[in-house]
């Protein structure tokens, strides 16, 4: 079957094999959350378990095992940790904006009003 | 015996991140308003990202990487044109 | 001359990090590949020169690193607390709600990682900012003390955005 992760030293596959598995799991708690949650700025909040240290705990992975296999740049895994850094606040963000505006024109009262001027 | 442990277990992130998948599409097509199905949209992007790179990491193949790479690409990009959207009605000012 | 080079090169830092990230994703140097790359990172620039970013100054990295250490150690801690508020199996008597902050910061570059520092950490939303109160609003999962919560914002992160970006 597979042959290169064959390769790998025990310590690194112990380590990376917690690390995709803590990932996975925080990710899942996550998407639990964002089912279970009451309301629009609740469910928010649960996503970011898999953007922030879900994703960051399988690119470790990913560059723990690609550096000690020395097979491949690691510059994709740098690539998507700066991406994921940058755009998931800027998503969320601009995510709760766009529901507190559309919540405030339709004058619901579980948002607190704009503020006077 | 060390390569059967992490081949098991990459398996069973799959799976993890495949039920994940799974919650996130509930809530894209549950609703109940519109922020939810993006919300929802942005998290399947998400973990879809980490399934791919499962993949990579399973393969060793380059493939996996680039498409992970372009799949956060698209799920930011399409995210946020959705998210002007909701607010303003129109993605382009 | 000058005015030349503002004018096609406005962020040459920028055009060459974006040049050599092309050429390693391509892993090849071939007269083409940088030919390719050059263009499309000048272009890249040049549009950045168009959207007339603001000025701002960033100093000390040695704050900016201690900055970095306290934000992983709370993203790691509130993953922990967002976890357990998720699986409790009733919600537990938890409240969630928006909570107004006054701020000092006014740096636009400090306001902007703040936003990304606070909404990159679970339990903690940016939702707007009023710019003429200077006030933030947020959105907080698990709102037990608000003043415990102002306290975080300013003390951990507000503090050392000032001192890096004023």
């Amino acid at each position: 079957m597979n042959n290169h992760l064959a390769d790998l030293p025990a310590w690194a596959a112990v380590l990376a094999a917690l690390l995709l598995l803590a990932g996975a799991v925080l990710t899942l708690i996550g998407t639990v959350g964002l089912l279970r949650f009451g309301n629009f700025y609740q469910r928010v909040h649960a996503p970011t378990l898999g953007s922030t240290l879900g994703i960051g705990c399988i690119l470790l992975a990913s560059i723990l095992v690609f550096s000690v296999l020395e097979s491949r740049a690691i510059l994709h895994e740098l690539l998507i940790t700066a991406l994921m850094v940058v755009t998931t606040p800027i998503t969320l963000m601009l995510l709760a904006r766009a529901a507190l505006y559309r919540d405030r024109s339709e004058g619901s009262d579980e948002v607190p009003p704009p503020p006077p001027g | 015996m060390m390569l059967n442990l992490l081949m098991g277990t990459i398996f069973l992130t799959q799976i993890l991140l495949a039920v994940a998948m799974a919650f996130a599409t509930f809530r894209v097509l549950r609703g109940p308003r519109a922020q939810d199905r993006v919300l929802g949209l942005d998290t399947l992007y998400v973990t879809a990202t980490m399934l791919l790179l499962t993949f990579g990491i399973r393969t060793g193949s380059m493939l996996y990487f680039e498409a992970a790479l372009i799949i956060a690409l698209l799920g930011f990009v399409s995210t946020a044109a959705l998210a002007k959207f909701l607010m303003r009605g129109e993605v382009i000012e | 001359m000058r005015r030349m080079m503002k004018r096609f090169l406005p962020y040459p830092l920028m055009t060459a990090t974006l040049l050599a990230v092309w050429l390693l994703l391509n892993e090849s140097v071939a007269p083409g590949t940088i030919l390719l790359g050059g263009v499309l990172s000048l272009a890249a620039a040049a549009t950045l020169g168009v959207l007339d970013l603001p000025g701002g100054r960033f100093r000390r990295p040695r704050v900016a690193l201690s900055l970095l250490g306290v934000v992983l150690v709370d993203i790691l801690r509130s993953n922990w607390a967002v976890a357990k508020i998720i699986l409790r199996p009733d919600g537990g008597g938890r409240v969630s709600g928006f909570l107004r902050i006054p701020l000092d910061l006014r740096a636009p570059y400090g306001l902007a990682t703040l936003a990304c520092i606070v909404t990159a950490t679970p339990g903690t939303v940016w939702v707007a900012y009023d710019r003429r109160r200077n006030t933030l609003l947020l959105h907080i999962l698990d709102l037990v003390d608000e003043q415990e919560w102002i306290d975080t914002i300013k003390g951990r992160y507000e503090t050392r955005l000032m001192e890096l970006f004023e």
